[in-house]
C-alpha cells in the first residue's frame, strides 16, 4: 500500500483536531495552551513539508522553516509573558489574567 | 506493505498517541515530554517525506530549544496544577464537538480531493534529484537566493523575540547590594582606613 499525500493530511488534521480540543480541554492552564498552539503550528508544518514533497516543490519547505521560526519566537515571548505574569499575580490561571480590566 | 508505510503507520501512530498524552496528562511536566515525543515521530514523518533538513532543525531547535525552554517554565514555577485541572470536563463535551466537526471536515476535504494536472505546472522551484544535490544544498539555494529577503525578516523576527523575552523578564531590583568594582579599585589607604589612638582603660 503506497503513502499518499492523503495520509500525511490525515495524520496532520488529526494532530490539527487534538491542539483545538487541548485548548477547550485545558482552558485555565495557560502552558497547555501554549503546547497545544504548538501542536497546530506542527500539524501546518507536516502539512507544508507533505504538499512540498508530493508536489515536488520546495518553497513548501521554504515556508515551513518560517513557520519554524515564527513559532519558536512567538513560544519564547509567550513563555516570557507568562513568567512575567506569575511573578505580578501569582498563579497563572487564565481567569485571573482579567486584571486590567477597570 | 512496504518498509516505508510501516515506518509512516508507526510515526504517525505514536504522534498522535503522545499528542493526544499533551493535552490529557495530568502533569505538566509529562505533558512537556509527550510534547518531545510528539516532535520527534514528527520529525520522522519529515524525513519519509524526504525533508531531512527540516527533521533535523526540528530536532534541534524544537526539542532542543523549544521543548526545554517549555520545561524549563512549567518547573519553575510553582503552580498548583490540581487547582487548574478542576472543572476540566466542564468544557470537554463542546470541545469534543468541535474537535470531531473540524476533524471530519478536513478529514472529507483531504480524502475527497485530487491535485489537479495542472499542479505539476505550476510549480515554482522543483526539487533537484537527491543523489546530486542534498535537501540541504537545495533548500540554501533556494532561501539565500530568492527568498532571501524572507529570511532576513525571520532573523529580525527572532532578534525581537529575544530582545523582547530579554525586557520582559529582566528585572532590575534597587534595594540590593551589588559590587561596584570602580569604587573598589578608587580605594585608597586614606579613605579606607582611620587609625585611632585608643587610651588604655577608656575605650573609645
Amino acid at each position: 500500500m503506497e503513502i499518499g499525500l492523503s495520509h500525511y493530511l490525515t495524520v496532520s488534521a488529526i494532530l490539527f483536531m487534538l491542539g483545538v480540543f487541548g485548548i477547550f480541554l485545558n482552558r485555565k492552564n495557560v502552558i497547555i495552551i501554549l503546547m497545544s498552539i504548538e501542536l497546530m503550528l506542527l500539524s501546518v508544518n507536516l502539512n507544508m513539508v507533505a504538499f512540498s514533497s508530493f508536489l515536488n516543490d520546495i518553497v513548501g519547505q521554504v515556508f515551513a522553516l518560517f513557520i519554524l521560526t515564527v513559532a519558536a519566537a512567538e513560544a519564547a515571548i509567550g513563555l516570557a509573558i507568562l513568567v512575567v505574569f506569575y511573578r505580578n499575580r501569582g498563579s497563572i490561571a487564565v481567569e485571573d489574567v482579567n486584571m486590567m480590566k477597570g | 506493505m512496504g518498509l516505508q508505510a510501516i515506518f509512516f503507520y508507526l510515526f504517525a501512530f505514536v504522534a498522535v498517541a503522545s499528542a493526544f498524552m499533551v493535552i490529557s496528562a495530568r502533569n505538566p511536566v509529562h505533558s512537556v515530554l509527550f510534547l518531545i515525543l510528539t516532535f520527534f515521530n514528527a520529525a520522522g514523518l519529515f524525513l519519509l517525506t524526504g525533508a531531512e533538513f527540516l527533521a533535523m532543525i526540528l530536532l534541534v531547535v524544537y526539542i532542543g530549544a523549544v521543548a526545554v525552554l517549555f520545561l524549563f517554565v512549567v518547573m519553575m514555577l510553582d503552580i498548583d496544577f490540581a487547582e487548574l485541572k478542576a472543572g476540566v470536563l466542564q468544557y470537554a463535551p463542546i470541545g469534543i464537538l468541535i474537535g470531531l466537526i473540524l476533524a471530519a471536515e478536513l478529514v472529507i476535504v483531504v480524502g475527497g480531493s485530487v491535485l489537479t494536472p495542472q499542479a505539476a505546472q505550476a510549480i515554482t522551484m522543483p526539487i533537484p534529484n537527491p543523489a546530486e544535490r542534498t535537501n540541504t544544498a537545495a533548500l540554501g539555494d533556494v532561501l539565500y537566493t530568492n527568498y532571501v529577503y524572507f529570511f532576513q525578516i525571520a532573523g529580525l523576527v527572532l532578534l525581537v523575540a529575544m530582545i523582547g523575552a530579554i525586557v520582559l523578564t529582566l528585572r532590575h531590583r534597587t534595594h540590593i547590594k551589588r559590587q561596584d568594582v570602580s569604587r573598589q579599585v578608587a580605594r585608597t589607604p586614606e579613605t579606607a582606613v582611620e587609625v585611632v589612638k585608643v587610651k588604655s582603660g577608656q575605650g573609645i
